[in-house]
């Protein structure tokens, strides 16, 4: 492998979140009856005529800001010609020549490396219907309801060197959409999907042939497909075949890549401005307005973060990968104070996403409120939890008993005993009751310590600050 | 009552001489008798008619004064969608659409309370210029039978002529308002582009398709006008302007008005007898007050190439939809989906209809669309700035609005470039995007009437229908009819 050089770059299809279609009235949701989300527009009946919804635009706009790219004041609606039994009007209104968004970058962290991602272009374009092959024994059916849907088309430089990256930056990418809103991100029902450009080379040689992997809706299949397609590329060239350019489709069952159609046989699109919309003017105004409604964005949120929380990078980027888990974070912090933050930051990570994972649940599900966990880590805090108490507090706020921590604390007498006077009475049990560890410590064998902590905490039902018995024990024992 | 203008009519509504189920039977009675004749009208539904006829009666509002079209019957060009009734364009491909929803036009002559009388034979999609085209057979004209009646709106302007409608839509994408109506003694006007909306309208070369009125007077066509024109949020080509009574102005004296002659549309190429009407006309107007003045369109002569890669172009997309799939024509047999294709459009589009995807396609293909497209949008930009510069110099443009008279059916057919010229004075002004009309002004060969073309600045309309009305004032030319009808 490392004789070779991969060269990915992505194009990614999000769908936007609007209420109506691009150019007409009909809703977008998902999974409605066949054929009752088109309206005369979408099924192209003669003499109808797309109007642009500026709502698509808005989501253009947060995203050309979210990217630090370049949003045009005026960019066009083109017209891409084909014939597709799923294509009403036989042509895609797209923007081509002069698209919305230009430039920008995305940074991307694989493991503890970041990377920036320089971005080509973003542009607005409407979706397809669907193509049903199943159930019409030997004829298609067609639905429409997707015809129409608005997407932004999201276009990477060739910056990526590996399966890895690609997925770090579809992962990024996802979150950055999701985060400014203008996605639901739902890849299962299409609408995140990329399509990956992959080509290979010798370390310093020119651009290898791209084959172009359509419509990979995982990042999983993203990963494998990409793979399959480098080590295939690879194996072709290395037996003396050139790489055609081609269009191939992933097969998630055999974990292949076939090829859809080579290049002699793309089509000629003949695109040309749509004479039936105007050019679309984005005024300084107008996006400052669309400025003032973006959230703060994931890369601020971590600088911000690191500064003033004390945070490292790598948790703070895992902090702020979806916006509802850095908003959970930040009220916990409210409530907890900023002085715990980096314990706040510990249970959010921890316990609380373990808790998830195992429940397979969002954030958003979760049953415990962030003031909740606030009040967890306030008693860890100030000595009243020990991390383990902690724990069994938080399993029961998450099961839904009492109202908050010191509810808990009180009802299941939880409390850990920092009474030193209490605390020291137990150690001179303890001690008087093993003289054989006491011996043994005295001998020099650290072992026999850790043996009479253990007997204080399990006196203490685990109740005791096991930091100050720790201490208390050396004292004692070194004749204190 | 055949031949009373809508104010008339209008009047005799009010003063109950008549019913708007009466007029719509009067018509209706005619067209029964003529059409078999003239094939002007594709569909025609009595009862549908009657009953609109009768709500109008119902509602109270016919004869009003502020609703002056309502009980008065109007035939649509079938390139308007009407819900319910068949919408064919003039092609087999549409010949058994039934439309389920109203293009705005027709939406709006319906809130005036207008009456449908049925639906007018055309051009196959609006392409040609002397109705041999449409799938449903030529129309005549009614001055002389064996002459075309221009086209693309030939059946609405002989529909006119011969009194079986008062009055008709039109649409105009290189002269299809003006050539027929100048063909067939008719007042039609062709606005400025965006003032009337394009939704529900099938789509020929979208950037120069425009409705409009076609009348027997200006008058007419001016309170047509104002139930047709205005901002309409399903065009995104449509102009939010406000609204404007365009007969307001129609009474105002032409003195002072300068009238520019293009020089370009008085050289060859025009016909004597078209040239001794135009030159009359010209005559009339400095009678009553006008000056005249030359102006140049330097340009003018890349209208006509110009206007077949645009168009083509727009049309080799728009027409894309028309694929089988969804509705319309699909061949019974085929192989795949290909085959389908090709079947489907092969059966269901005429001869000049391909002859217009094929040029669109070609000047949009890859490596072609520079030299073709490009060049012939910037053409564009010449044409109309050369309009901009004469509009310094003058108020209306005016000249012949086709180069002959009403030619016999077959003479040009054989040759679509001989074909294509005889719009060769109305393309340039949907190049430009102006206000064109075509007046009645004369007769030449054969007793076949003559048009005198006027062209004004963008939104000009109110001022191009004073100019038109004066006239009519002093002259008779449009109320003439043909013989024997």
């Amino acid at each position: 492998m490392s004789q070779w050089e991969v060269v990915i770059g992505l194009e990614t299809h999000a769908q936007l979140r609007t209420q109506s279609k691009i150019f007409s009235g009909a809703a977008t949701a998902f999974g409605a009856e066949p054929n009752r989300q088109a309206c005369a527009v979408d099924i192209a009946l003669p003499g109808v005529l797309p109007v642009l919804n500026r709502e698509a635009v808005v989501c253009a706009i947060k995203l050309g800001l979210a990217v630090n790219a370049s949003i045009a004041p005026r960019s066009v609606f083109a017209r891409k010609n084909y014939f597709y039994p799923d294509l009403p009007k036989g042509y895609q209104i797209s923007q081509f020549e002069i698209p919305v968004v230009s430039g920008g970058s995305l940074t991307i962290r694989v493991g503890e490396t970041e990377k920036t991602v320089r971005l080509t272009r973003a542009h607005l374009e409407e979706d397809a219907g669907k193509s049903l092959h199943e159930d019409f024994h030997g004829k298609t059916g067609i639905d429409l309801n997707r015809a129409g849907t608005p997407l932004l088309e999201i276009v990477t430089e060739p910056d990526m060197r590996s399966s890895l990256e690609a997925v770090a930056y579809a992962k990024a990418l996802h979150s950055l959409v999701t985060w400014i809103g203008i996605c639901d991100g739902n890849m299962q029902e299409g609408s995140f999907r990329c399509d990956a450009n992959v080509s290979v080379r010798r370390p310093g040689a020119p651009l290898g042939t791209r084959r172009e992997i359509k419509n990979l809706n995982s990042f999983r299949f993203l990963q494998q497909a990409i793979d399959f397609e480098i080590q295939w590329q690879i194996n072709e060239i290395e037996e003396g075949r050139a790489i055609q350019q081609a269009t191939v489709l992933f097969d998630p069952d055999t974990g292949e890549t076939r090829a859809m159609r080579s290049k002699e046989d793309a089509h000629d699109y003949r695109y040309f401005p749509d004479p039936d919309l105007l050019p679309l003017e984005i005024t300084p105004a107008w996006i400052e307005e669309v400025k003032r409604g973006l959230p703060e964005l994931p890369q601020a949120m971590q600088a911000r973060f690191v500064s003033d929380y004390g945070l490292s990078g790598y948790d703070a980027a895992t902090l702020t990968a979806t916006r509802d888990m850095a908003k959970y974070f930040e009220d916990c912090i409210v409530a907890a104070g900023r002085e715990n933050a980096k314990t706040c930051a510990n249970w959010v990570m921890g316990e609380l996403a373990a808790r998830m994972n195992r429940d397979s649940m969002e954030i958003a599900a979760v049953p415990l409120a962030p003031t909740l966990l606030a009040g967890i880590v306030r008693r860890i805090a100030d000595g009243t939890l020990s991390n383990k108490l902690a724990r069994e507090v938080f399993e029961a706020l998450w099961a839904g008993e009492g109202k908050d921590a010191d509810a808990v604390i009180e009802a299941r007498g939880l409390k850990q005993i920092s009474d030193s006077g209490a605390i020291e009475a137990l150690i001179d049990e303890v001690l008087a009751a093993n003289p054989k560890s006491v011996e043994e410590f005295r001998a020099g064998k650290e072992k026999a310590f850790n043996a009479l902590v253990g007997q204080v905490m399990k006196a203490t039902r685990g109740k005791a600050n096991p930091q100050q018995v720790n201490d208390r024990l050396r004292q004692k024992l070194a004749g204190g | 009552m055949i031949n009373a203008s809508l104010k008339e009519l209008s009047a005799a509504l009010a003063q109950k001489k008549a019913s708007a189920v009466e007029l719509a039977t009067l018509f209706l009675e005619r067209i029964e008798k003529l059409n078999p004749t003239l094939n002007a009208f594709v569909t025609v539904d009595r009862e549908k008619t009657l009953t609109m006829a009768r709500e109008a009666d119902a509602s109270g509002k016919v004869g009003a004064s502020d609703t002056p079209l309502s009980g008065i019957p109007l035939a649509h060009k079938d390139i308007f969608c009407t819900e319910g009734w068949r919408t064919t364009c003039g092609s087999k491909m549409l010949s058994n659409f039934v439309s389920p929803y109203d293009a705005t036009v027709v939406e709006k002559f319906k809130a005036a309370g207008m009456v449908t009388l049925g639906k007018l034979n055309m051009d196959e999609f609006a392409m040609g210029s002397s109705n041999e085209t449409s799938f449903f057979g030529p129309v005549k004209n009614p001055w002389d039978t064996s002459r075309v009646p221009g086209g693309s709106s030939g059946g609405s302007a002989a529909a006119v002529a011969a009194r079986l409608a008062p009055a008709a839509t039109g649409t105009d994408t290189g002269g299809s308002i003006r050539q027929p109506a100048a063909l067939c003694g008719l007042t039609g006007l062709k606005p400025t582009y965006g003032l009337v909306s394009r939704y529900g309208m099938i789509a020929f070369a979208s950037s120069l398709d425009q409705g409009g009125p076609m009348a027997k007077s200006a008058e007419d066509c001016s309170l047509l006008l104002n139930a047709m024109a205005g901002f309409d949020p399903r065009d995104s080509t449509s102009l939010e302007r406000p609204t404007e009574d365009y007969a307001r102005d129609l009474d105002k004296p032409l003195q002072g008005l300068r009238i520019g002659l293009p020089k370009e549309f008085f050289g060859e190429g025009m016909d004597a007898d078209v040239r001794a009407a135009v030159e009359a006309a010209l005559a009339e107007y400095r009678k009553l007050g006008a000056a005249t003045v030359e102006v140049n369109l330097p340009n003018s002569g890349l209208s006509v190439p110009a206007y077949y890669v645009i168009a083509p172009a727009e049309a080799s997309s728009n027409l894309s939809r028309f694929d089988g799939v969804r509705y319309g024509h699909r061949a019974a047999d085929y192989a795949d989906l290909t085959d389908m294709y090709s079947k489907s459009r092969a059966q269901g589009f005429g001869d000049e209809v391909k002859r217009r995807i094929l040029i669109g396609t070609y000047v949009l293909s890859h490596g072609y669309y520079d030299a073709y497209y490009l060049q012939a949008q910037k053409v564009r930009r010449l044409i109309a700035n050369d309009f901009a510069e004469a509009f310094k110099s003058c108020d209306v443009i005016m000249g012949p609005a086709t180069p002959s008279v009403a030619f016999k059916f077959g003479e040009k057919s054989a040759d679509p470039v001989q074909m294509y010229l005889s719009d060769i004075y109305t393309i340039a002004v949907n190049l430009a995007g102006l206000p064109g009309m075509s007046i009645p002004c004369g007769f030449g060969a054969g007793d076949m009437p003559v048009g005198l073309q006027l062209i004004g600045p963008w939104f000009a309309e109110a001022k191009m229908l004073n100019v038109a009305h004066r006239y009519q004032r002093a002259t008779d030319w449009h109320l003439r009819m043909p013989a024997g009808l």
